[in-house]
């Protein structure tokens, strides 16, 4: 018949490389972590949209005498974008078998991720306005603190690769999705902290 | 986080029944759980709807409280689509999708058995908000009405929401890697059945849409619980922004609604035609052609919001270029059905009155998406006719068509045809002497979710009312199969339809990872009356034809 005659499908990417589980059939856990980053990144934009069309209906934006502070937000913003090469780093170690490379890039990558909420948490406690003052400080809380959550979530992540690192072989050149999945996601929340800063600190300043 | 731990090894060929009340990670046993979890949700459903109905055969709210209406009615609303047609939805999905490619499971068993077992407590929250006082804005939960009803029946409502949203997009990750990436070695895309695409399409709008309605309802927690106002007028928030980021969901979750539907359709309809499917790579592709253009028409729902007049026509005209995808299947499945052997069992009887009712769901839809006309009929009984047609003779029928399908197949027996038929029939009219004259009460100026309405309009929801007790009849017949058949029902044979897709090519019900071995794919799934020699003859022409070329 025509359709058994017709060519498999290519497999492509990670799928040559990946390691087999469960039954034997190829590993698709990075193909399923894209789909889920795709949902996550929905949400901001759902988010995002709403901020945005307060930012083009609300006569004043910011409202009020609000009037964010740059210098720390900006430090947090380098912080947390280097943080992503150094991660990096970490990830091209293990793909030369180096546990203890691995480790340390991580570790510091971890350390960086904690500067940057501890950060934003001082932040809020010294920006002079509350979440329901007005419609741009509930968005500045939402939005930025929604983010946090995520920027916690990746910590933990990484967190959990450097406790399984300890183990012997748990990782290796030839398998570390965790390491592969953890960097993944630190830098999607990377990329929306870019467009958050951009939106939520330099938009207002025009 | 996902690790290498090999998950366990089934010991026994066939499931016991404690399987299916347990965190089981067999795609077979997820779908019956979503199928036996959703059916349980639509007697609920369908038991407030009744109410609703009663309460509505007299002009004044009598039978019960006009609180207590405005719960119902949303419940119905939200417990039919959330815990109804989604889940059941995804209950095909689960069970078929991995036969139907020939894998053993899906991509990521143990995600799937999380994302079912989010289903419940949603459900079980659902219904526990009538002990803090149930929601009463609809299942639209417009603001500022849902920030001035009751706060905690509220909160459930969206607790409830964001476990069934978190639920369904862990589901759709599972489908959209299974069918991309698990189909036997001989199936490619377009050897696979259609209602893989159909699927497919599904997931890809799930992942784009509902993670959005999951934003919008964290903005309207925060309102809620907190005393921010991003909807609330009185604190210089807009309620509009709301209803823009729930219908950017919520348009699209009719076609979530609908589309795994029409898959079940394009599966039906040809086993019972015995004729190829008409039309197959138009189908695959219309259902792409519904994802994307269903992304883009949310603001027809806002028509009366204020919406600039820019924006209408652009809504108006996205929202009518997608009856063109639509029409393509019906007049792909009629084509198929022409000239057929068409065999009028349960399944073809309920696929056959799908696509009329659906059609006048269509039809309604063509109207109403003419904005001079919406402007007219928004928020009348004019709208419930028309997404009752939709939902109900679409998407519910196709389920039916679906359910008797592929009950042979999910348990091992033959239900009673006698039955199965009777329920078609009850089902048929009830739906169109319930709905129908709603369009009528529409055009005369009835107004949707409110308990009271002016003395003229009792003739025809009189009319309405008997009818949902047709239908509430209808289910008796539906109930009495499914148990008899299963402790009585003759044994199922292997492929009672001799369908083509891979299937019906094992066991009934099939075996714990589905095959003896890995299947082979010796025919395409819709190659019904496909004569063997004919094709023989062809392909020695074109052999000979290749020869003299060169």
């Amino acid at each position: 018949m025509q359709s058994s005659a017709i060519d498999s499908q290519v497999t492509i990417g990670y799928e040559e490389k990946a390691e087999f589980h469960h039954h034997g059939h190829p590993d698709h856990r990075m193909f399923g972590l894209v789909l889920f980053l795709i949902a996550e990144s929905m949400i901001f934009f759902g988010l995002f949209s709403a901020y945005m069309i307060y930012y083009a209906t609300v006569p004043e934006w910011p409202m009020g005498d609000i009037e964010l502070e740059l210098l720390l937000p900006g430090i947090n913003s380098v912080i947390l974008i280097s943080s992503s090469f150094v991660m990096h780093k970490g990830q091209s170690c293990i793909r030369n078998n180096d546990v203890k490379g691995l480790q340390l890039w991580f570790t510091i990558t971890a350390i960086m991720g904690a500067i940057f909420l501890g950060g934003q948490l001082y932040e809020y406690a010294h920006t002079g306005f509350g979440l329901t003052d007005n419609l741009f400080t509930s968005c500045f809380y939402v939005l930025t603190g929604f983010h946090g959550l995520h920027v916690t979530a990746g910590l933990l992540f990484i967190l959990a690769v450097l406790w399984r690192s300890r183990k012997e072989g748990h990782y290796s050149a030839s398998k570390h999705f965790g390491v592969e999945a953890s960097e993944l996601y630190w830098h999607f929340v990377d990329v929306i902290w870019i467009i958050l800063f951009v939106l939520v600190y330099l938009l207002p300043l025009q | 986080m996902a690790t290498n731990t090999v998950s366990e090894k089934p010991q026994h060929k066939q499931r016991k029944l404690i399987d299916y009340f347990t965190f089981n990670t067999d795609h077979k046993v997820i779908g019956i759980q979503y199928l036996v979890t959703s059916f349980l949700f639509y007697f609920i459903g369908g038991a407030f709807a009744e109410v609703v109905r009663t309460e509505l055969a007299t002009p004044d709210p009598d039978i019960v409280s006009p609180e207590l209406y405005n719960q119902l009615f949303t419940l119905h609303g939200t417990i039919m689509i959330f815990l109804w047609i989604v889940p059941a939805g995804a209950a095909f999905a689960n069970y078929l999708i991995p036969l139907m490619i020939g894998a053993e499971d899906m991509a990521f068993p143990r995600l799937n058995a999380v994302a079912f077992w989010m289903a419940p407590p949603g459900g079980v929250l659902l219904l526990g908000s009538f002990l803090v006082g149930a929601p009463q804005s609809g299942w639209t939960s417009y603001p500022p009405l849902s920030l001035m009803t009751g706060k905690w029946g509220e909160e459930f409502w969206i607790l409830s929401l964001l476990l069934l949203g978190t639920s369904s997009i862990l589901g759709a990750i599972n489908f959209a890697t299974t069918i991309l990436k698990m189909r036997i070695k001989d199936m490619d895309l377009y050897s696979m059945p259609l209602f893989c695409w159909a699927m497919l399409a599904t997931s890809a709008l799930i992942l784009l849409s509902t993670p959005v309605l999951a934003g919008a309802l964290i903005l309207l927690s925060f309102d809620l619980i907190a005393g921010t106002s991003f909807f609330n007028p009185t604190g210089g928030g807009d309620p509009v922004v709301y209803q823009h980021l729930f219908w950017f969901y919520s348009h699209p979750a009719v076609y979530i609604m609908i589309l795994p539907f029409f898959g079940v359709i394009s599966e039906v309809i040809p086993v019972h035609s015995r004729k190829p499917i008409f039309g197959y790579r138009a189908i695959a592709y219309s259902s792409l052609a519904i994802t994307f253009l269903g992304l883009i028409v949310w603001a027809h729902h806002m028509f009366t919001s204020g919406t600039p007049g820019w924006l209408r026509m652009f809504f108006m005209a996205t929202t009518m270029l997608i009856a063109v995808p639509t029409g393509i299947k019906i007049f792909s499945w009629c084509a198929t059905m022409w000239g057929g052997k068409i065999e009028l069992n349960t399944p073809m009887l309920f696929a056959m009155g799908f696509v009329s009712s659906f059609l006048i769901g269509g039809f309604t839809r063509g109207m109403i998406s003419f904005l001079p006309f919406d402007i007219y009929v928004h928020d009348t009984y004019f709208i419930v006719g028309h997404f009752h047609y939709v939902l109900f003779g679409g998407s519910a029928l196709a389920l039916f068509s679906g359910f008797y399908h592929w009950y042979p197949k999910m348990t091992g027996k033959n239900y009673h045809e006698g039955l199965g038929q009777l329920h078609f029939i009850l089902t048929f009219i009830g739906l169109n002497i319930t709905f129908m004259p709603m369009h009528q009460l529409g055009l005369m100026g009835m107004n949707r979710r409110v308990a009271l309405y002016d003395v003229e309009f009792q003739p025809l929801n009189l009319l309405s009312t008997a009818g949902a007790y047709v239908m509430a009849v209808s289910t008796i017949p539906f109930i009495i199969n499914v148990i008899w058949s299963l402790a009585k029902g003759t044994q199922a044979e292997r492929n009672p339809w001799r369908a083509l897709t891979l299937e019906w090519q094992t066991a009934s019900p099939p075996i714990i990872e589905n095959f003896e071995e890995e299947p082979i794919l010796w025919s395409g799934p819709y190659d019904y009356g496909v004569d063997d020699e004919e094709q023989e003859e062809e392909s020695v022409a074109d052999m000979l034809a290749d020869v003299s070329a060169k």
